[in-house]
């Protein structure tokens, strides 16, 4: 019996459902310095760049929320934030770009599809195969046959393509977009990128949480090299330009005004999510997902399928990632795959998420516009630093300063971005806000 | 026969190549897991830490391994290695010993090793700008060509210098770690702790011993690995990058825990990387006039291009996880 | 071997527990060189919990445990084996990986002087393990892997050596041969303090018992007279 209660998770216990409400004072604190930051912000920088920084800062926002249900919720890390966002600005990118009549008016969409129509084919032959043992064929000849035709499919198909999508460069350029509003772009997006994660979260979900993390950190680097490599379809190093905006651009209404309107879109969405995600936090499904966070096995033997509600956690958290990559994709009106970085699109959002407090909604925005602000202001801050530094150097000692010192400021950010993650890690490991569970006692 | 030649130049010297240094780093990585139950991702960058420190001591007596016949690169490994493994004990005590003392999950400490990444990357760009240096700052980087004694046979096979310091090192480190690992005491005590720590305990096995001679053998066999690949080809501040998938899935193929699976997992990425990126289209070309004319050889046949290379590690990753996620040798831990 | 006035353990109102839950609520127990105690007592009633308290796994919250008159309450567990204590817990008493020899040679990890004087010892006291000392401890049987567990542990020639459960899911051919064994590992001088479920049985061989209800002491006496005693068989021997 004694064994039973000590294992017992604490969500579960009556008290639980109705959480205390104590005056909210380290929120109010804490947001109020968030404000004044802000305020300060635009007092030096201006209005324009500012609000720039907002909506980027509550885009990035969308990606923590994405990272604290994984990481906060259910305690699975995704060390690929940066594939699912890029994911979502491609797909923004690929709905809202104009048609490309180069492509469309010639005979490659054509070409296009017969090879993909091969492609299929050639999956059908190659599952049929390796269903021969049925027919009565030996298991290891089946085996044999099957993987000989798939390597020798594979490269008739994939030698296929390549002549393909070398012919539609050389053409067309790219494939161009579908010259549809950026929100249904945002939506697949989302869909794509819930789907990657299906795929990982599939395979990871039911080894240690380590193997999540190694699968995830490829798949964003796979993700990445093809984007940046399928010039046929994102021009790759070319980048694309400029993505249409779902409100009325800076053209029409000039910069502060334009990307005001777009935080306030984003504003609406981030509290639709935040909304929605609170009342999964706390609605049965929420406290099922944290039961199994902090007791795997009591969870388990109270028959709970823990596979499938890690898996529903996780893609939910791949398809904001996709959806906020979206938003980001269309505001910064400019898709190019090299600018998606682990540092700033994985590990500033993970930066964001421990931070301000991994498991709690509200601490994770915080977080996020918080870590954001930093992280820009810290441009300009470390360049004065250096040269300040450079000044000293040579009045005081006739240093010969190196001349990339501006590029060295800035990788120092690096530094600053891990020293904070492991300070975190030790010192305020629940963060600035902590999730408010009731502690056993 | 040249397109033999072809073959072995591009495939069996390129695999062995980059086999052995992901056979040195999945070791590490391997070793580490066993023995404090996490991946540690800042490994690929401890190998970066490494080779930039041969590159500092190179840069700094760049003349020494004239004297002695040796670059001065593979003179100042051992130095290097040393400093490395000072380095991996440090950020142990700094970095994770704390959030092991808390008694953390593991993945909070995989975290952890992200943020050592970051620190460790910014301060070796910091230091060394972001551009790639040769370790060959004073010597030469010797080529040999081996000429088959064949008809037909014009291309020679092609070795260099530090490929053969390379596979000459990999083969001492690993007959090294065997004879550590199966005849030392303390190699011993390794292999129980990672067999079963609570019990290593109950023997009296000192546990803070064995984790800091971990992290000295893992810290000293990255800077070999770093050192190594940078020789081969430069350094770079983010070497790293390309190192670290393929080491966890040498690791993983090899079962995790498994040092001499880490270092077959080793192999078989390295040669399935090469294997694929390789122009079969090549090796059929002899046999071109004899095939069917409608059969037209396209000119590339590789299963993915060079760009695309970093999917190979990926995809044998998430086959073995799929299949067999013990690894071919049975790891302990999963 | 000592004087007979410090005991070999001493137990003193022992307290402790697992994160400020108490499991013993004032164990005593005194146990002479070369005797054997047998701890009883039925499921929960903190059998193992006092083993592993007095090897240092376990926080003590209240009471001193003395080994040969020193304090050793509290100590890591190196330091007690340092002291002289060994410990057998009841599963996953092997390294499953490591050879038969190489399982006995961590044993003397901290005597490494030792080694092949005790390893003949060892050997002396199980015959089997000779024959098997080449193969991986984790291929074994249940009955040889325990007799891997205690070999390991008296490799470091402990003057008290505790036992958890040792005969626990083993055939009865292989218990009477692990009973035997103890009483052959005690008569060479070493104090055995025990955890058994075959209550009978082990109490035949003991020179001290101790039956634990609730984290206490309910009966402590000789074995013989534990046995006797119609109250114990009652409610802890199943009549």
């Amino acid at each position: 019996m004694s064994n039973l209660s000590k294992t017992r998770n604490p969500a579960y216990t009556p008290q639980d459902a109705t959480p205390t409400r104590s005056f909210p004072l380290r929120e109010l604190i804490l947001f109020g310095v968030l404000l004044v930051a802000v305020l300060a912000v635009y007092a030096i920088m201006g209005a324009a760049y500012s609000t720039r920084m907002l909506v980027e800062a509550a885009c990035y926002a969308i990606l923590a929320l994405g990272l604290t249900i994984q990481w906060g919720y259910a305690g699975q890390f995704n060390a690929g934030v940066m594939g699912f966002v890029a994911l979502g600005g491609f797909c923004a990118m690929f709905f809202s770009v104009p048609v490309n009549d180069a492509f469309w008016g010639t005979a490659l969409p054509g070409e296009f599809g017969r090879v993909l129509l091969y492609g299929a084919a050639a999956i059908l032959l190659i599952v049929g195969a390796s269903k021969l043992d049925r027919l009565g064929v030996p298991k290891p000849l089946r085996t044999f046959i099957t993987v000989v035709l798939g390597v020798v499919l594979y490269l008739v198909v994939i030698s296929q393509l390549r002549e393909v999508t070398d012919a539609i460069e050389d053409q067309a350029g790219f494939v161009g977009g579908l010259g549809l509003p950026p929100w249904i772009g945002w939506i697949v997006g989302g869909a794509l990128a819930g789907g990657v994660g299906y795929f990982i979260g599939h395979i990871c979900l039911g080894l240690r949480s380590d193997y999540l993390a190694i699968a995830t950190l490829g798949i964003a680097e796979i993700i990445k090299a093809f984007l940046k490599n399928s010039d046929w379809l994102t021009r790759g190093t070319a980048t694309v330009s400029p993505l249409p905006w779902p409100t009325p651009g800076p053209a029409e209404l000039g910069f502060t005004l334009s990307r005001a309107i777009y935080l306030s879109f984003t504003a609406v969405i981030i509290a639709v999510i935040f909304f929605l995600l609170n009342r999964a936090y706390n609605a049965p499904w929420g406290r099922m997902i944290r039961a199994i966070r902090d007791n795997e096995v009591s969870a388990a033997a109270m028959g709970k399928d823990i596979n499938k509600r890690r898996l529903e956690i996780f893609v939910l958290g791949c398809i904001l990632m996709g959806l906020g990559g979206g938003i980001l994709g269309t505001f910064n009106s400019l898709f190019d795959p090299q600018g998606y970085l682990p540092l700033n699109h994985t590990f500033l959002v993970l930066v964001m998420v421990i931070l301000g407090g991994p498991g709690n909604n509200l601490g994770t925005i915080f977080g996020a516009v918080a870590v954001y602000i930093i992280w820009i202001m810290s441009e300009p801050l470390a360049l004065f630093l250096m040269q300040l530094a450079v000044m000293f150097g040579e009045s005081a000692f006739g240093w010969d300063a190196p001349s990339n010192m501006d590029s060295r400021a800035l990788q120092a950010r690096v530094l600053v971005i891990g020293l904070l993650i492991t300070m975190v890690l030790r010192f305020a490991p629940k963060g600035l806000l902590p999730e408010k569970i009731k502690s056993h006692s | 026969m040249n397109e033999l030649v072809f073959f072995i130049n591009n495939v069996v010297i390129s695999g062995s190549v980059s086999g052995s240094i992901y056979a040195i780093g999945a070791v590490g990585v391997t070793l580490i897991f066993s023995i404090m139950r996490f991946a540690h991702f800042a490994h690929a960058d401890m190998m970066t830490f490494g080779a930039f420190m041969v590159l500092l001591l190179t840069t700094a007596f760049p003349a020494a391994g004239a004297s002695l016949g040796v670059p001065t690169a593979v003179l100042m490994l051992p130095l290097a290695m040393l400093l490395t493994a000072a380095l991996a004990v440090g950020i142990d005590k700094i970095f994770y010993k704390p959030l092991r003392a808390h008694g953390v999950k593991s993945i909070v400490l995989v975290i952890g090793s992200l943020g050592v990444t970051l620190i460790l990357q910014g301060l070796i760009r910091l230091f060394s700008g972001t551009g790639a240096q040769s370790l060959y700052v004073d010597d030469r980087k010797e080529i040999f060509r081996l000429a088959l004694p064949f008809e037909g046979a014009r291309a020679p096979i092609v070795v260099t210098e530090p490929q053969i310091y390379l596979f000459v090192i990999t083969l001492v480190a690993v007959v090294a770690l065997h004879l550590f690992l199966n005849r030392s005491r303390l190699g011993k005590a390794m292999r129980a702790m990672s067999d079963n720590p609570e019990l290593a305990q109950a023997s009296g096995i000192n546990t803070h011993t064995i984790v800091a001679v971990t992290w000295i053998i893992a810290g000293a066999l990255a800077a070999i690995a770093g050192t190594l690949l940078s020789l081969d080809v430069t350094f770079k501040p983010d070497l790293s990058f390309f190192l670290l998938l393929p080491i966890f899935a040498a690791a993983i193929v090899g079962g995790v825990g498994h040092p001499y699976g880490a270092v077959v997992g080793g192999f078989v990425v390295g040669f399935a990387e090469t294997l694929a990126v390789f122009n079969w289209s090549v090796l059929l070309r002899p046999f071109r006039d004899s095939l069917p004319l409608w059969l037209e050889l396209p000119s590339n046949l590789a299963f993915v291009g060079t760009e695309y290379k970093i999917v190979v590690p990926f995809f044998i990753l998430v086959a073995i996880l799929v299949w067999r996620p013990t690894g071919l040798f049975k790891g302990k831990v999963i | 071997m000592s004087s007979t006035t410090r005991p070999l353990i001493d137990a003193r109102d022992v307290h402790g527990g697992y994160g400020g839950m108490n499991i013993l609520n004032g164990v005593n127990m005194t146990l002479e060189a070369d005797e054997v105690g047998v701890i009883v007592g039925p499921n929960g009633a903190g059998k193992s919990t006092m083993l592993k308290a007095a090897f240092g796994l376990l926080h003590i919250n209240q009471g001193e445990i003395l080994l040969n008159g020193q304090p050793i309450q509290n100590l890591p567990p190196n330091q007690l084996v340092q002291r002289g204590m060994g410990f057998v817990p009841q599963e996953k008493n092997v390294f499953p990986s490591l050879s038969v020899q190489e399982n006995l040679e961590m044993g003397a990890f901290l005597k490494p002087q030792n080694v092949k004087r005790m390893l003949a010892q060892v050997y002396d006291f199980f015959p089997p393990l000779y024959e098997k000392r080449r193969q991986p401890a984790g291929e074994l049987s249940g009955g040889q892997r325990q007799m891997v567990a205690m070999g390991r542990a008296l490799m470091a020639e402990p003057s008290l050596l505790l036992l958890d459960e040792p005969t626990a899911g083993l055939s009865p051919l292989y218990m009477n041969e692990i009973f035997d064994r103890v009483k052959k590992i005690n008569a060479a001088g070493v104090g055995i303090l025990m955890v058994e479920q075959n209550a009978k049985q082990a109490l035949a061989i003991a020179d001290k018992g101790f039956v634990l209800a609730a984290g206490q002491n309910r009966f402590t006496d000789t074995g013989t007279a534990l046995l006797a005693n119609p109250d114990v068989a009652k409610s802890f021997l199943g009549g």
